[in-house]
């Protein structure tokens, strides 16, 4: 019995910053930040954008794609780290907005930026154990960064919706989890923008992370790096996963497709969801993908598919992750500020 | 503290999140909000649940530039009366590059936020249109 993707879909909203544009303001050498992160621009959210509507045209393109009925959807978990309320789910508007309710299970996920795939791993598991024909697994963000940190450079907005069930256009072969209490990013009830441990984020947490359950994934499933056509590993910048790969032994060609990162910046729980619907809207039968997630706190979750021939019906039966990224309204510092509600009293 | 308009959101909601209208079989008339009684046909006509697509063409619009309480942070923006593809007319707001509307450009739907209720209040959502390129 094959379960995995049946239905995926993305979206990013359109207004786009340049890191060239967030150095000007800070008087900072924008060189030596594109040089560092490789990220050019960032996506930012419209004023009447948030998690929800994010969640929502992603999850309308992946029931697209599927083809199936709404109704017949048993479970939508949203992972994120900016969901609107703090108290009432953005699954339930969700949930309503596609038609998939009222009989099914809606929950919010939260692990920082890895809660998306966490959520791919309880729908298969509910599809695997026979509680529900399909389920819904979104990872969408809408980051905040505090002005002038380090984060504005890429703390964008994005997400990807998943259907998990029978008769995929991937199939999911394994999964792997790696978690250890690990304080690198975190953000306190009430506070409007996340605090960071600077330096401390790469090694002990997101490098550890990765690393391991990536290698642990390979060995539980005896496969090796080369048997993969492609990998998308969290992408908080361009560098990280470039250099998690080179460490596991991953080729930039195996990149290249998952890297939207450059251009679209960082978008948490959607970063390496993105990543995949982009390597999906490419990939052919029978190609391999290795997906591996990280959210700070800190975890990694670690997935193998492998295309299968619906993928011929199905990547065309809604937008691409393309046409997000290629369709553009590039604003200023001042429009961004606005926009993200920056100013006091605004 | 309880809001007064949360009874009301929740009972337009389901029109409001996916343009559920009603036609009347025997006329062809189509209506969004959704009607009960086909005032055309009277209680000859026969009403059912009609989903609408939410294509369309923009009939007229205009440019709010001074907003009712509780839009402020959204101006400019367009609200415009669109002709929808199954043939009725919905008055709904067009977001995304205002300098490019024009009548006859083609929409489709997009689901955002409507308001907020302060705050502290309800986030309200509902869909909105785009300009088709
Ligand atoms: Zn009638």
């Amino acid at each position: 019995m094959q379960i995995g993707i049946v239905g995926y879909g993305a979206y990013v909203p359109k207004f786009r910053i340049g890191v060239d544009e967030i150095a000007r303001v800070w008087k900072a050498d924008s060189k030596t930040i594109r040089s560092g992160l490789l990220v050019d621009e960032k996506s930012v959210p419209d004023k009447d954008e948030d998690t929800i509507t994010i969640s929502v045209e992603a999850g309308r393109n992946a029931l697209l794609r599927a083809g199936i009925n709404p109704q017949d959807v048993g479970a939508v978990y949203i992972g994120s780290e900016s969901h609107p309320y703090a108290v009432k789910p953005s699954g339930t508007v969700v949930a309503d907005a596609l038609n998939m309710g009222p009989e099914l299970m809606v929950a919010d996920f939260e692990f920082a930026c890895k809660a998306g795939t966490a959520a791919i791993q309880c729908c298969y598991a509910l599809v695997k154990s026979g509680e529900i024909k399909y389920g819904m697994a979104i990872g969408a963000d809408c980051a905040q960064s505090k002005p002038g940190d380090a984060l504005e450079y890429t703390a964008a907005a994005g997400g990807a919706a998943y259907i998990i069930g029978k008769n995929p256009l991937a199939t999911l072969e394994g999964t792997y989890s790696y978690t250890t209490d690990t304080s690198d990013f975190w953000r306190r009830e009430g506070s409007g923008y996340p605090s960071h441990g600077a330096r401390f984020t790469g090694k002990p947490a997101y490098f550890k992370h990765v690393i391991s359950a990536t290698n642990e994934l390979l060995s539980k499933l005896s496969m090796k790096p080369s048997d993969f056509n492609h990998a998308v590993f969290h992408m908080p910048n361009g560098k990280f996963p470039l250099k998690a790969a080179k460490s596991l032994g991953f080729s930039k060609e195996q990149l290249k497709h998952g890297m939207v990162v450059t251009k679209i910046g960082n978008c948490y729980s959607g970063s390496s969801l993105l990543g995949l619907s982009r390597i999906l809207d490419n990939a052919k039968p029978g190609e391999k993908i290795l997906m591996t997630s990280y959210g700070s706190g800190a975890g990694s979750d670690s997935f193998s598919f492998v295309v299968t021939d619906k993928i011929l019906e199905r990547a065309n039966l809604a937008k691409k992750t393309d046409f997000y990224i290629k369709r553009k309204e590039t604003i200023d510092y001042g429009t961004y500020v606005r926009l993200r509600k920056k100013l006091k009293g605004g | 503290m309880p809001y007064k308009s949360v009874p009301l959101f929740w009972r337009l909601k389901k029109p409001k999140y996916n343009l559920t209208g009603t036609k009347c079989t025997k006329c062809e008339n189509v209506y969004f909000p959704p009607r009960n009684l086909c005032p055309a046909c009277r209680r000859s006509g026969d009403i059912q649940e009609l989903q609408l697509s939410g294509k369309g063409k923009i009939l007229s619009y205009t440019i709010i530039r001074t907003p009712p309480e509780g839009f402020e942070h959204y101006v400019p923006y367009a609200v415009a009366i669109i002709r929808l593809d199954e043939g009725t007319n919905i008055t709904g707001q067009v977001v995304g590059d205002i300098e490019k509307i024009r009548t006859g450009k083609r929409v489709r739907p997009v689901f955002r936020k409507m308001h907020e209720d302060g705050n502290d209040g309800l986030i309200h959502y509902g869909l909105k249109f785009e300009l088709v390129d």
